[in-house]
């Protein structure tokens, strides 16, 4: 029950921070100020994405789309930046939420109203932002120089000797734990995961629901956009390729079930921090950047295997336990 | 019970047509529910039941008529809009949540905020305690839905309706998954509700809880209304007659045969988790009979012979004296033992196949030559047995699932019956099927043993188990309590022992 | 057992392929889009109906299209795989390993490839079907292992050490035309159509994609065809390795990067349902066909490949989307036609 939830939870943690000791045993620079002000930095657009990824996945559907939307997302607002540097900087993430909320809403609507399976939808437009990347970009890179200014100094303001991209990784978790466990909306989003058909009979509004579920996943792909484009200064068609399929491995390492219904925001955000400071110890441990991919394939493996294990369907026992009468409950 | 005919109902139903595609689920169908009373809603299966039962909850839209809520006509567009107008079902099918606790069960949907928006899970979780002490089930709000009994999650269900402070509660075949010390408390429940003055709709096959807990009866035929009435005026006679439009007579078609040598033994068959030490053997020709509550193991041991079990077992079974050592299912189905599954839907048939397919599977080994079907030995068996079984249908490549309830039945018999079996394990043949089809199957089984079948029939039905079989097992929470043949059946004895109320028979008379 | 008093009457028997049901069906849709193409083709270009040019486009198509074949009998049984990309690259880092390190000739070479195939495919069945872990999560999780496996073997570099009998199998044609793969593939196809529709293998394949538990009540040996399935699938993208790596003359860990989304779209838009138990070989090959000539039609066109993948995406979402549309459009113009009271 929920005991067991919370020791998954508190193990990953565990996992976590023995991970961070065992690079700053080898690599005393790791564990500096400096060295885990750059981990979180670097962590926070997994965290967010694994976020959206998860309330997706938790209503048994799957988002394939958000490293494209992130790349398309960002290749618009880096775009428009170099066209018009002299707007405010509060201007490009709040672009990059409505393009990314659009993109989610295409998805949503495709789902939600037309009823195509995720896989096909995300799949199919998936290709067509990667694709509309080029269309709009024309094949060419925006890179660090062309960026006005505050568009690359702003997300590296530090608050309290941690930098912007770690307050908004933080806000956004924080943020869909809130939703999640203290709202109806979230809630609801258990009971449809779980159980749709139980679900719409309890008058949860289905539809409505996954509309907006791949909808906000759509907008934090599309702040992840402004995120990405600031912390390694570049726009261009192969921006995140990939990466969606780390967001489902963040999410499933964090213990949220394939099968929909069950997981926890704070899962699929230790899930991500696990994930993503594997692969930034990687070359610390004097492992070749180039076995990062096999490394990880196996820890989803180990992840889902271990999933199963402690999901298995209840024993339906018949024959009364050893113990005399002891069926109290 | 009070006459109600000059107070407004709490719901009337007046001329609704539902159409699915060309089938007309409901015509002209009108149905009130006053408050204070337990309506019973008769019918049998494809008389529209469920199909008004999912109009009153906003879950189908009918095509025309009207729906007055205290008089007023309404329109139920979604779910949460019924509930809005009082109305709550419990649904025949599993409409909870297995992950989320007892609180969100009982919420979901329409929980308790605080002036923030957030939830106010102490309000919750204290109101949960209210209901759950009202339907007597003492366990903690916060317990999650998957560590409770089947009966328990019921209740959960009926606490989840209380919740909703309904009106009008419609409970869909709710005794179907409850033992009956549960079903005991249900009807404390109903008439605990209906002095609160709510409105209950009643739906069930068994006319012993009609009678028991109903004041009013309603009788739909085809989708269409029948005829209502108090039920202190019927009998059980004039409703079946009602229900299915002519006399049925209940004298169980039993032929005798001569029962031969033993065919199928099967000794101190045992798993740790479901069923201990069972054995018995069965006879060429016999009908062998296996009552007991539900859960009570019966499904699980035939499924184990049947090599369809999750769960390792010890025992020896035997097959005219061969050890059977089946790996799988087509194992057993080979050697000549089929059975047919309670659960048709999933289990039973394929239902988006068609007939033809349906018919030829557990038969395909038989049919093709090696590796490439027959198609034309397949039309012959499907039209062989759609004759045998009266299957109406246009064709025999029409899909299964366009079928009526009891079409699909038949098919489902029809496929096992057609691999030329010589042992038939049948799981609840009729549960859930109307009276016309329950003789239908009657039928069958009895034709079955003159045709040299041996047939092990799995029943929580006890008129049937006692008209059909030639003798009865009594299994109990996984053991075999009792064993009784044609000479001693008692329906008395035998639910005693089902029950617990008798301690089990010496094991030696149960061999 | 006669319960009713009218006399029996036989079912009809109407023959299983009629012509109603294929004028109805995916596979003239497919045609139709095929017709188009071959028009738009043919109007944007003067060099696409060149046969030299259409038979040369079917090499780079046909390796995918082979993966298309297995990844479709594995969705008509409800699971999925996305691995056969990295499947692929992992068969041709093997094969480049057998080529370069022990000097192998092009018989053992092919074998190695098809063997590493099968193999892959194989851990992903055991996962999948002895294990019961879903498909989807393991084939994410494999399509990271075996194309990591591949990078971490051979980091940034390449291997194009490969006998010349080898590579000669990537630039074989038939009547010095047709493509050696594009053959393989069209034979291949015949025989998955006749596995697939016409045998015991292919009725199983349909009743467990439409029923697992029924059809294991039925006798089917879910687990095994299951894990059979994936295998055959490894396979498949073995054999795909085999010409891809003959006809580039190399390899490279980022090989075939990205074509479980092409052969995947191959599937779906050739008429597989991803729900299972629905789907037709034939409309596969169509589906093939469609987007290899589409393919060919858009490059004649100098329009680069990263704008292709939008026209494979609006394909794929659209031929799935428009029927429900239209479905829906149909209902409510049906709606304002009957008076509501």
């Amino acid at each position: 029950m929920l005991n067991v939830l919370k020791s998954r939870e508190a193990l990953l943690a565990a996992s976590w921070l023995a991970l961070i000791a065992l690079a700053g045993s080898i690599t005393p620079n790791f564990v500096s100020i400096q060295g885990l002000r750059d981990l979180m930095t670097d962590l926070s657009i997994l965290v967010v994405l694994a976020v959206a990824q998860m309330i997706v996945i938790l209503i048994r559907g799957i988002d394939l789309s958000v490293a494209a939307n992130l790349a398309f997302t960002g290749m618009v607002v880096a775009l428009l930046s170099v066209a018009n540097p002299g707007l405010p900087t509060v201007v490009w993430p709040l672009v990059c939420i409505v393009v990314g909320a659009m993109v989610g809403m295409l998805n949503g609507a495709l789902i939600a109203e037309l009823q195509i399976p995720p896989i096909v939808v995300t799949l199919g437009t998936m290709s067509i932002w990667r694709g509309m990347i080029f269309v709009i970009s024309g094949g060419s890179w925006v890179v660090q120089h062309q960026f006005p200014e505050g568009y690359l100094a702003v997300p590296r303001t530090q608050i309290l000797g941690l930098t912007l991209f770690f307050w908004i990784g933080l806000t956004v978790a924080a943020g869909m734990w809130l939703v999640m466990t203290q709202t109806r909306f979230g809630r609801e989003l258990y009971g449809m995961g779980g159980n749709p058909r139980a679900a719409q009979y309890a008058g949860v509004r289905v539809k409505h629901h996954e509309f907006w579920v791949y909808t906000i996943t759509g907008a934090l792909a599309g702040l992840s956009g402004w995120l990405w484009t600031s912390r390694y200064a570049m726009a261009n068609t192969d921006v995140a390729a990939g990466f969606e399929l780390q967001t489902v491995a963040a999410c499933v390492i964090g213990g949220v079930a394939i099968a929909g219904g069950a997981g926890t925001v704070i899962g699929a955000v230790f899930g991500a921090l696990f994930l993503g400071t594997l692969y930034n110890i990687l070359p610390v441990i004097g492992v070749s950047q180039f076995w990062q991919q096999a490394l990880s394939g196996a820890i989803i493996l180990l992840a889902v295997y271990f999933n199963m294990i402690s999901r298995k369907p209840p024993v339906r026992r018949i024959l009364p336990l050893a113990s005399p009468q002891g069926a109290g409950e | 019970m009070a006459v109600h005919e000059n107070t407004t109902p709490l719901v009337e139903l007046e001329g609704i047509n539902k159409i699915f595609g060309g089938i007309h689920a409901l015509r002209d169908a009108h149905c009130r529910i006053h408050a204070g009373e337990v309506v019973a809603l008769v019918g049998e299966n494809g008389a529209g039941k469920s199909t008004l039962v999912k109009t009153m909850t906003g879950l189908y839209q009918p095509n025309s008529g009207t729906i007055r809520v205290k008089g007023q006509a309404v329109r139920l567009a979604t779910a949460k809009a019924a509930s809005e107008y009082g109305i709550t079902a419990i649904h025949q099918e599993t409409t909870l949540f297995e992950e989320l606790s007892i609180v969100e069960n009982i919420f979901m949907g329409h929980p308790r905020t605080k002036p923030s928006g957030l939830l106010d899970w102490a309000a919750m979780r204290s109101e949960a305690r209210e209901h759950l002490e009202r339907v007597n089930l003492d366990v903690e709000p916060t317990t999650l839905l998957k560590q409770l009994s089947l009966g328990q999650q019921h209740m959960v269900a009926i606490a989840r309706a209380l919740a909703e402070a309904a009106d009008v509660v419609i409970m869909d075949e709710p005794t179907a998954s409850l033992s009956s010390n549960e079903i005991e408390k249900l009807y404390v429940i109903i008439e605990k509700l209906r002095d609160l003055g709510k409105g209950i709709l009643f739906i069930s096959h068994k006319f012993d809880e009609v009678f028991r807990i109903a004041d009013r009866y309603v009788v739909f035929r085809d989708g269409a209304f029948v005829g209502d009435g108090n039920i202190a005026e019927v009998t059980e006679h004039d409703l079946v007659k009602m229900m299915v439009g002519r006399e049925v007579g209940t004298v169980f078609p039993k032929r005798a045969v001569e029962i031969g040598a033993p065919l199928l033994e099967v000794a101190s068959l045992s798993n740790g988790i479901e069923f201990k030490d069972v054995s018995f053997t069965l006879h060429k020709r016999e009908i062998l009979g296996f009552y007991g509550l539900v859960g009570a193991g019966r499904s699980e041991v035939m499924r184990a012979i049947m090599a369809l079990s999750p769960y390792p077992f010890t025992g020896q079974i035997r097959l005219d004296g061969v050890p059977a050592n089946w790996k799988i299912c087509g194992d057993a189905i080979d050697a000549g033992v089929v059975y047919v599954p309670e659960d048709r839907r999933n289990q039973g048939a394929i239902l988006p196949l068609s007939i033809r397919d349906n018919i030829a599977l557990p038969s395909m080994k038989r049919l093709a030559r090696g590796i490439w079907p027959d198609k034309s030995a397949e039309r012959r068996l499907a039209q062989e047995y759609g004759r045998v079984f009266e299957i109406r249908a246009a064709s025999i490549e029409q899909p299964v699932e366009d079928l009526s309830g009891g079409n699909q039945q038949k098919v489902v018999l029809a496929r096992w019956l057609a691999t030329n079996p010589d042992v038939v394990i049948v799981d609840e043949p009729t549960r859930g099927i109307d009276v016309g089809a329950k003789s239908a199957v009657h039928e069958a089984l009895a034709e079955m043993v003159e045709q040299d079948l041996s047939v092990l029939l799995v029943s929580s039905e006890l008129p049937e188990l006692m008209g059909m079989a030639d003798r009865i097992i009594v299994m109990r929470l996984g053991e075999m309590v009792a064993e009784f043949t044609r000479d001693d059946f008692s329906a008395e004895l035998i639910a005693a022992y089902a029950t617990g109320a008798r301690a089990p028979q010496p094991a030696r008379e149960v061999a | 057992m006669s319960v009713s008093h009218e006399a029996p009457a036989d079912l009809p028997a109407p023959p299983t392929l009629s012509v109603g049901k294929i004028l109805r069906s995916r596979e003239l849709v497919l045609i139709g889009l095929l017709a188009m193409v071959f028009i738009g083709g043919n109007a944007s270009s003067p060099w696409f109906l060149d046969i030299y040019n259409l038979l040369d486009s079917t090499a780079i198509f046909s390796e995918i299209a082979l993966m298309a074949l297995g990844t479709a009998l594995v969705i008509i049984t409800r699971d999925i795989d996305i691995s056969m990309a990295s499947i692929l690259a992992l068969s041709s880092l093997v094969m480049g390993l057998a080529s370069q390190h022990l000097g192998l000739g092009a018989v053992p070479l092919v074998l190695i490839g098809l063997a590493t195939g099968a193999l892959c495919g194989a851990v992903n069945g055991t996962l999948v079907a002895r294990l019961g872990m879903p498909a989807i999560v393991v084939t994410i999780g494999t399509m990271s292992l075996f194309r990591g496996i591949a990078a971490g073997i051979l980091g940034d570099g390449k291997i194009a050490e490969f006998p010349t009998a080898f590579t000669a199998i990537g630039q074989s044609y038939l009547f010095g035309m047709i493509p050696l793969s594009f053959v393989v593939f069209i034979l291949l196809s015949v025989v998955f159509v006749v596995l697939t529709h016409f045998t015991v293998l292919g009725r199983n394949l349909f009743a467990l994609g439409n029923n697992p538990e029924g059809a294991r009540y039925s006798g089917v040996r879910t687990n095994r065809l299951r894990f059979l399935l994936f295998t055959l699938n490894g396979l498949m993208a073995g054999l795909a390795a085999v010409f891809l790596t003959a006809r580039l003359g190399s390899t490279r860990p980022d090989i075939a990067m990205g074509l479980e989304m092409e052969v995947i779209t191959m599937v779906v838009l050739g008429g597989v349902s991803i729900s299972g138990g629905k789907g037709t070989i034939t409309g596969v090959v169509l589906a093939a066909l469609v987007i290899g000539f589409l393919r060919l039609a858009v490059t004649l066109n100098n329009v680069p490949g990263n704008i292709l993948i939008v026209f494979t995406g609006l394909l794929l979402i659209g031929s799935v989307a428009l029927p429900i549309i239209g479905e829906k459009y149909a209902y409510l113009f049906k709606l304002m036609r009957r008076p509501r009271n």
